[in-house]
């Protein structure tokens, strides 16, 4: 009987490095958004199957999240800020994240379906495919618009999480979905003018690199003034009301404000300041969409005690 | 290498192994957990046994 060997693999991974493969900073996202749509819904789920819902749905967009690092691997090791990541060190390989990422996904959507309804599982399993070969797959290295179509992955757990509640879709969980789908062009957009990444090296078309910079401040204000309505108008729904209106159009008018502000700045002043203008506007993108979604729970909060809405 | 000993790979297994654990436990309590919720809220409770299966019998007519 041969001995049992065991080939030294010096970067063994790690319970962490499983856990950084599904991208926890997107789950967070994925995790506030699917909370507000699934409470904000006029049906009342039990808190056990509202939080099983929740997380079987951050587990599907870590699920995307490990099948994306599996097909970007290549990148991955070309781009500074990426080489860290399980795969490129070697922690991981390729074949396991694939399957890491394809189980994880079969079993959130089926345990989603189990704990609420069909259509929110069949919906999850939509979301997982939109991001993991709608957009990593084909558009992420073909087109410059590859985020905006990309966002629409982002922008599915609220509307998910409303079909949790409600086993459809509505108007209100489409307006949800309508915010994060608009916000996302300016939201990344901004971080792209001042993280001077190595894009083209990798071979993806980012915006700032294909039409220029010029373009890119001008594309991020027209989603901005398109943004606007959208939110704004989504005060005016049954998950609307006046709490969330004036939230919306002070954070709007300072949204606005910033996207003019970022288009009239020359190149040059820009890089004299470090960029600080551009990382500003990031920052308030992030207090943007948090602000909106807190202002709809507070009206969902303030329904409880039949205050809120209109 | 006497299998008592702990060897450099059973160290670094050892938190893998752990983390593994906890999840599965957890899993086990959350489907658990659900089970008791899915009874005690009233949902449909069907099997497979000795009983007619509700949704498969044909409507009753509305009582006069």
């Amino acid at each position: 009987m041969s001995d049992i060997s065991y080939l030294e693999r010096q970067n063994e991974a790690q319970f962490g490095d499983f856990v950084a493969l599904l991208k926890p900073r997107v789950m967070s996202l994925v995790v506030f958004t699917a909370f507000v749509g699934l409470v904000v819904a006029p049906v009342p789920v039990h808190p056990f199957v509202a939080f099983t819902a929740i997380l079987f749905i951050a587990l599907g967009g870590g699920a995307s999240g490990a099948l994306n690092m599996w097909y970007d691997a290549d990148i991955d090791r070309v781009m500074r800020r990426t080489k860290g990541r399980p795969i490129p060190a070697g922690r991981i390989t390729e074949g396991e994240a694939l399957g890491f990422g394809l189980a994880l996904a079969g079993i959130s959507c089926v345990m989603l379906a189990l704990a609420s309804n069909l259509f929110s599982g069949l919906f999850l399993a939509f979301t997982i495919f939109f991001y993991a070969v709608v957009y990593t797959m084909w558009l992420k290295r073909s087109t410059p618009q590859n985020i905006v179509i990309g966002g629409a992955a982002g922008a599915f757990p609220p509307m998910i999480g409303w079909a949790v509640a409600t086993g459809s879709i509505s108007l209100e969980s489409i307006a949800m979905f309508a915010i994060i789908f608009l916000w996302t062009p300016p939201h990344f957009w901004s971080l792209a003018l001042f993280m001077k990444e190595d894009y083209s090296n990798a071979g993806v078309p980012m915006l700032t690199v294909t039409h220029g910079r010029r373009v890119t401040r001008l594309q991020i204000l027209i989603y901005t003034l398109v943004l606007a309505p959208v939110a704004i108008g989504t005060a005016f729904t049954s998950i609307g009301g006046p709490v969330y209106l004036a939230v919306a159009l002070a954070l709007n008018a300072l949204f606005i404000k910033g996207a003019v502000g970022l288009w009239r700045r020359d190149e040059e002043v820009a890089l004299d300041d470090r960029y600080a203008r551009e990382k500003r506007f990031f920052y308030f993108s992030l207090l943007y969409l948090f602000g909106h979604f807190a202002a709809l729970l507070a009206e969902a909060g303030l329904k409880y005690f039949e205050l809120g809405g209109w | 290498m006497a299998i008592t000993r702990d060897s450099d790979m059973h160290r670094a297994r050892f938190s893998r192994n752990m983390g593994l654990g906890f999840v599965l436990v957890a899993f086990a309590a959350l489907v658990f957990g659900l089970t008791i919720v899915k009874a005690k809220t009233g949902s449909t409770l069907e099997a497979f046994d000795h009983q007619p299966r509700v949704t498969l019998l044909p409507a009753e007519a509305p009582k006069q």
